[in-house]
C-alpha cells in the first residue's frame, strides 16, 4: 500500500511537471524553467543500481571545489543559507579530526592534516536514522537510497540523535526566505521537517548523475556498489578507501580515498 | 466525585488561578513557537534535544513514584501506604500529563502527531514510549478512580481493580525501560549508549519520584489536616533512600567504565560536563551542584535518627531532587549531544521562551495534581470525618 502511494505521487509529480509546467506558466518561474523538464521519457532511462555509492578522491578536493560541489548541491535542492549552529547542510567540507574522530592520528601528514574533506550523509546500508524514525518518514529505498519524506515527518528529531555523523538538519525556522536561487524542479521544505542529502535520487530518475558529482569534476565516482564491473568498485579496488564512523555499525555506502 | 473539585477554599481557588496565570503566560510563548517554529529554542543542528526532552525523562521518572507505593501495597500487603496511595497514582497522572505535554511542545509539526499512531512503526522506541505512556496514564486513571470511588462508597473495590494495579506496577518498570531505551540504543551517542541506562533510570526514578511525592504530602499535611500517618512516611523515606545510594552506585559504574577502559568516545561526554572541553564549562557548575547535593543528602537521609526529624528530612529530601534533577533534567541530555558527532562542542541553553514553555508544562501539572489531590483528599474526609479548613492541626510536627 504504502509502495503504491508514493509511486502514484511520483507518477502525479512527473504528470504535474510535464503537462502542468508548460500551460501554468503564469504562476511564476516556470516558463524560463519548463525546456529543462523532464518527460516521461526521461523517466524510462532512469539510472538504476542494487545498491549505490559514492567514492571520494579526497586528495582531489580543495576548499573551492567543496564548495562549488555545496553550491550546486544546495542551489539544486533549495537548501536555505543560514547561518550559525541552526544551519541546514546537505554537502559540506570538514577537517580531517572532524571527519574521521575515531581515527584520533595524533601525527597525521601535513597535507592530510591541512585537508578539506567533503561531507555529506552516507546513505548507511543499515541506517540508524530509519530504525529510529516513528513516522517511516525516513526510509530507505531497495537500491539503498536513505530517503525523507518530509510530508510524514512530524520534527522529533530522533533521527538526529540516531545518525551518528550529523548528516541531518532540522528546519527550526521557515526555510523559504532563505533560498537564494530558487529551483521550481525541487520541492521546498517546511518549517519543523529534517532534511538531509538523497545521494539525488530524482536526478538519478531521469538518467543523471548526482549534482555534486558532476560538480566535483571526477573527483566523486558515483554507482553501483554491488557491481563488480561498476567504475566505483574498480576505483575501490585500486585504491585505499576508508569509511566514517565503521564501528558505528551503519555501514556507510560512501567511501573515502586517502 | 468530580463536583469537589467544583467547591473550594479560596486558597484552593487561588492556587489554581496563579497555576492558570502561568499557564496562560506560558502558552503565549508556545504560539509563539507554533507561529516562528523552534528556532526560539536554544536547540540547534547538534544538540537537537533540550530542555523539553529532558523534562520530559525526568517526569517518567516522577511517574513512576507511585509503584513504591502500589508494590509494598498490593505485592505485600503493607497497609500503611493506603492513605498515601491514591495520591501516588495522582501524581503519576499529573507526571504522564507533563510528560506527553513536553512530548508536544518538543516537536516540530505538532499537527501531523498522529502520524506515529497512523503508521505505527514497532522498530522504532519512540512509537512504543508512546504505547507505554498512554497505557500507564490510563491504568492510573483508572485504577485511582475507582478504587477512590469505592472507598468513597466505603466498599472494598472489586478485584479487577486489584489485578490492573498489580498490571500498573509491572507497567511503571515499562515506562522506564523503553524511555531509557529511546537512548540505549544509539550508536553514535556514548554517554547514552550503556547497558546499564535502563537500570539507572530505574534507580533514579525510585528515588526522585518518591521524594517529589513526599515533600508534596508533607506540604499538605502543613497546609491541611491530612495526616498519611508517621509509620507510612519513614518507610517511603527508607526505600527513597535506599534508591538514592543504588543510584549513586550506578553513576560510579558509568565513570569507572569510561575512565578506567580510557575509551576517549567514552569520557569526552563526562569531561565535558565535570571539566569542560576548550573553554566550554558551562555545565561545570551544576554538575558539581548536583555531586555535592547528592552526596550530602545522604547525610540527612542515611542515619535513621535523622531521617525521622521531618525538618531533616525535608531538607534532604530537597537536596536529592534538586541533584537527581540536574542529573535528569540537564546533564543526562547535553551530556549525550557533547561532544557533537565530530567530536566538537556546541554549546546549548534553554532560552527563555523555553523555559516559559517549560513552565506552562509544569502549570498544567500542578493544575490536575491540585484538582486531583483535592478530590482525593474530600473522599477521605467525607468518610472519615476530619477538617480540611486549612489550618495546620495542632498535633502536626
Ligand atoms: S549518514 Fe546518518 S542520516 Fe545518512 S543514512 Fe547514515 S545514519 Fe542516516
Ligand atoms: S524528525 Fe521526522 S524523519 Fe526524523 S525521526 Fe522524527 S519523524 Fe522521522
Amino acid at each position: 500500500m504504502k509502495n503504491s502511494r508514493r509511486e502514484f505521487l511520483k507518477l502525479a509529480a512527473v504528470s504535474a511537471m510535464g503537462i502542468g509546467a508548460a500551460r501554468l506558466g503564469f504562476l511564476g518561474d516556470a516558463p524560463a524553467h519548463a525546456a529543462g523538464l523532464p518527460t516521461v521519457g526521461n523517466y524510462e532511462e532512469g539510472l538504476k543500481a542494487k545498491h549505490w555509492g559514492m567514492a571520494v578522491y579526497s586528495a582531489k578536493f580543495t576548499p573551492e571545489r567543496i564548495a562549488a560541489c555545496r553550491k550546486a548541491c544546495h542551489d539544486e535542492h533549495n537548501v536555505p543559507d543560514i547561518a550559525g549552529p541552526k544551519e541546514i547542510k546537505w554537502f559540506w567540507g570538514a577537517s580531517y579530526e572532524e571527519s574521521f574522530p575515531t581515527e584520533h592520528g595524533h601525527y597525521l601528514s601535513e597535507e592530510v592534516e591541512h585537508r578539506q574533506f567533503p561531507l555529506l550523509c552516507n546513505q548507511c546500508e543499515t541506517p540508524m536514522c530509519v530504525k529510529v524514525c516513528p513516522t517511516q518518514a525516513t526510509f530507505q529505498r531497495p537500491d539503498g537510497i536513505v530517503m525523507m519524506d518530509f510530508h510524514r515527518c512530524i520534527g522529533c528529531r530522533y533521527c538526529m540523535a540516531g545518525c551518528p555523523f550529523g548528516a541531518r538538519s532540522f528546519n527550526f525556522q521557515d526555510p523559504r526566505p532563505f533560498i537564494k536561487d530558487f529551483n521550481p524542479h525541487f520541492p521546498t521544505r517546511m518549517r519543523g521537517v529534517v532534511e538531509k542529502c538523497n545521494f539525488c535520487a530524482e536526478r538519478l530518475a531521469v538518467g543523471k548523475l548526482p549534482k555534486c558529482v558532476e560538480a566535483a569534476e571526477g573527483a566523486l565516482v558515483f554507482g553501483d556498489l554491488s557491481d563488480e564491473q561498476s567504475d566505483i568498485r574498480k576505483v575501490l579496488r585500486e585504491h585505499f578507501a576508508i569509511r566514517r564512523k565503521p564501528d558505528a555499525g551503519t555501514s556507510p555506502s560512501v567511501y573515502y580515498i586517502l | 466525585m468530580l463536583e469537589k473539585a467544583l467547591k473550594g477554599s479560596p486558597r484552593y481557588w487561588g492556587t489554581l488561578t496563579a497555576l492558570g496565570m502561568v499557564m496562560l503566560l506560558g502558552l503565549g510563548f508556545w504560539l509563539y513557537q507554533l507561529t516562528f517554529g523552534m528556532k526560539i529554542t536554544g536547540l540547534n543542528r547538534d544538540v537537537s534535544w533540550g530542555f523539553y526532552i529532558a523534562q520530559f525523562t525526568y517526569l517518567v521518572g516522577v511517574a513512576a513514584s507511585a509503584v513504591m507505593l502500589v508494590l509494598p501495597y498490593y505485592f505485600h500487603h503493607y497497609k500503611e501506604f493506603s492513605k498515601m496511595i491514591i495520591l501516588g497514582e495522582f501524581l503519576a497522572i499529573a507526571a504522564v500529563v507533563m510528560c506527553l505535554g513536553f512530548i508536544v511542545v518538543d516537536i516540530g509539526q505538532p499537527q501531523r502527531m498522529l502520524n506515529v499512531l497512523l503508521n505505527p512503526t514497532p522498530h522504532s522506541v519512540l512509537f512504543w514510549d508512546m504505547v507505554v505512556l498512554n497505557g500507564y496514564l490510563f491504568l492510573n486513571i483508572i485504577v485511582g478512580w475507582t478504587s477512590l470511588q469505592y472507598f468513597k462508597n466505603d466498599m472494598t473495590p472489586p478485584k479487577w481493580v486489584k489485578i490492573l494495579a498489580i498490571v500498573s506496577v509491572i507497567w511503571a518498570f515499562s515506562i522506564h525501560t523503553v524511555t531509557a531505551f529511546l537512548y540505549a540504543g544509539l550508536p553514535g551517542r556514548h554517554y547514552f549508549l550503556t547497558a546499564i541506562m535502563a537500570a539507572r533510570f530505574l534507580a533514579s526514578a525510585f528515588c526522585s519520584g518518591p521524594a517529589i511525592l513526599l515533600l508534596l504530602v508533607l506540604f499538605l499535611r502543613r497546609l491541611t489536616g491530612f495526616d498519611p500517618g508517621q509509620k507510612a512516611i519513614n518507610r517511603l523515606a527508607v526505600i527513597i533512600t535506599y534508591a538514592m545510594c543504588v543510584n549513586i552506585f550506578f553513576f560510579l559504574l558509568e565513570v569507572f567504565t569510561s575512565f578506567y577502559s580510557n575509551m576517549p568516545g567514552h569520557m569526552a561526554p563526562l569531561i565535558y560536563l565535570f571539566n569542560g572541553i576548550d573553554g566550554h564549562t558551562m555545565m561545570v557548575p551544576f554538575m558539581w551542584t548536583a555531586v555535592v547535593l547528592g552526596l550530602g543528602c545522604l547525610l540527612f537521609l542515611i542515619p535513621t535518627p535523622v531521617r525521622q526529624k521531618t525538618p531533616a528530612l525535608v531538607t534532604g529530601l530537597i537536596m536529592l531532587v534538586i541533584a537527581s534533577w540536574i542529573d535528569k533534567g540537564l546533564g543526562l541530555l547535553i551530556g549525550g549531544f557533547t561532544p557533537n558527532p565530530f567530536e566538537e562542542v556546541t554549546v546549548y541553553s534553554p532560552t527563555i521562551p523555553e523555559i516559559m514553555i517549560s513552565l506552562m508544562i509544569f502549570s498544567l501539572g500542578g493544575i490536575v495534581l491540585t484538582v486531583l489531590w483535592k478530590i482525593a483528599i474530600e473522599v477521605r474526609v467525607e468518610v472519615e470525618g476530619g477538617n480540611l479548613s486549612m489550618v495546620p492541626p495542632p498535633a502536626a510536627e
